[in-house]
């Protein structure tokens, strides 16, 4: 079920919303390549664009401009079925420690994920991964019988199970202490180095930005890293060779 | 499974709760949540309880799920005491016989609203998920939010989504704790309306857990919580 690492590719990429107040420019026009699998994180102010922008490589919603390619097919033109598919099927998907559903074990909120699709040996292929984890002794609690980092282990496991060839991570260590912070990302590149997959990391902290392959800044819904005219051109490719951010 | 009442017409309540005590222990402080909480649940009928913020409503709620465990007292749930089950015992309850609806967190925030009630009826071993889950969707008034994730639906809409997950396993007990609380009053008498209805069409036992007196009114049997006991409303 282990698919081949995505690379992610992303041309003149615009969202804005319309609200109240007016139209926000989330994204802004971004052009962004990130090398299967490597690992990339996204830093940048509060509102800059992060999390948008991390929504608009996942599919969770097309772009208003430009394309979004996984691999070798632009989603930004997909209907909202056919995202979903490739979401389910391709992606893995890290959010905040507080995103496991709280009725369901550590164990029922991985297998969940193979449950979408159609997977038999589901509860096996979860029991390995959470031991692999450090998590075979927690597999039957609820989510509020774990501490934040085990919540946070259960959900890399959930992100992983089904095999992704990219994980798209939000803030996966907004709400854990340091110690928990760094096992958590080392444990989160552990898997992903082993399931060969992309990794995109949107964060505000700077120590977990320097354990991936390369940092990406956005400010006002733009890539800040590069002088203008070259963003178009840069590829953030993996290797750990890249320039420090 | 069911437990008749002897030398009565009357069906045994679905749910007894009995001398219900928890106390959560951090440090050297105590608090105690429940002090001595009993209920019953009549079969097929939609209770709600009504009490304030901290009166051990939530605890409540998650002891009859089988989420927490009281520190003493018991829970009988058609005749099987939940306190005696193991984690995965009551997970498995969980699973064939309780639909569930918090206020938040009910819904994978990366899947559609129809792959949120497709996956519970996965779970479930229902054979034609999709399908399935397109019919609850459109019976919640959702034909046209199929595809919205989360994040794209409103309140009203989201906890509507998560009452079609809570009744995709067929359960015969809905537990909803505050499911209107964060909605205006309009839309939090759209979601009551939904959940009586589909209680009536499929006979189910509802508790609806709420601090809004107006919801509460419209149960056909009401309770209330006032620093942890239940109490006549």
């Amino acid at each position: 079920m282990i698919e081949d690492a995505i690379a992610v590719r992303l041309h003149a990429v615009v969202k804005h919303y319309r609200t109240g107040a007016g139209t926000v420019r989330a994204v802004d026009g971004v052009d962004l390549a990130v090398d299967a699998g490597s690992s990339v994180a996204i830093m940048g102010p509060s509102g800059c664009g992060k999390s948008t922008l991390l929504g608009l490589v996942g599919g969770l919603e097309p772009p208003t401009s430009g394309s979004v390619e996984l691999g070798d097919r632009d989603i930004s033109t997909l209907a909202e079925p056919e995202r979903a598919r490739i979401r389910r099927e391709r992606i893995g998907f890290l959010f905040q420690s507080h995103d496991l559903l709280p009725f369901l074990t550590a164990a029922e909120n991985v297998e969940l994920q193979l449950a979408l699709s159609g997977a038999r040996d589901g509860r096996a292929r979860t029991r390995r991964l959470l031991a692999a984890l450090g998590l075979d002794e927690h597999a039957e609690r609820l989510p509020d019988q774990l501490s934040g980092g085990q919540r946070q282990r259960v959900g890399i496991a959930r992100a992983l199970v089904h095999g992704p060839g990219l994980v798209l991570a939000d803030e996966p260590t907004g709400e854990l202490d340091t110690a928990a912070s760094n096992d958590v990302v080392e444990l989160l590149l552990a898997v992903q180095r082993e399931a060969g997959a992309t990794l995109v990391v949107v964060t505000h902290d700077r120590e977990v930005a320097r354990r991936l392959d390369r940092t990406v800044t956005l400010r006002d819904g733009r890539i800040a890293d590069l002088p203008a005219g070259r963003a178009a051109a840069a590829s953030l490719a993996g290797g750990g060779e890249g320039p420090p951010c | 499974m069911s437990e008749p009442a002897v030398g009565s017409a009357e069906p045994a309540p679905l749910v007894r709760a009995r001398d219900l005590f928890k106390i959560y222990r951090e440090g050297p402080v105590e608090t105690v949540a429940l002090r001595g909480a009993s209920l019953e649940l009549p079969r097929r009928v939609v209770t709600s309880l009504v009490g304030p913020s901290g009166s051990g409503k939530s605890t409540l709620i998650a002891i009859l799920a089988g989420l927490s465990l009281p520190s003493a007292g018991q829970v009988l749930f058609d005749g099987e005491d939940l306190t005696r089950l193991d984690e995965a015992g009551r997970a498995r309850l969980r699973a064939r016989r309780i639909g569930l609806v918090l206020q938040r967190g009910n819904l994978v925030p990366f899947l559609t609203a129809v792959e949120n009630v497709e996956l519970a009826l996965r779970l479930a071993g229902e054979r034609r998920p999709r399908r399935r889950a397109t019919e609850l969707l459109v019976e919640q008034g959702l034909g046209d939010r199929l595809h919205h994730l989360p994040r794209r639906l409103s309140g009203g809409e989201a906890q509507r989504v998560a009452v079609a997950v809570a009744l995709a396993n067929q359960p015969d007990l809905l537990l909803a704790d505050e499911l209107t609380g964060e909605l205006d009053s309009a839309t939090a008498d759209r979601v009551m309306g939904v959940i009586q209805e589909s209680g009536r069409q499929r006979g189910l036992t509802v508790l609806l857990v709420t601090h809004n007196q107006e919801i509460a009114a419209r149960a056909e049997h009401r309770l209330g919580v006032a620093d942890g006991a239940v109490v006549a409303p």
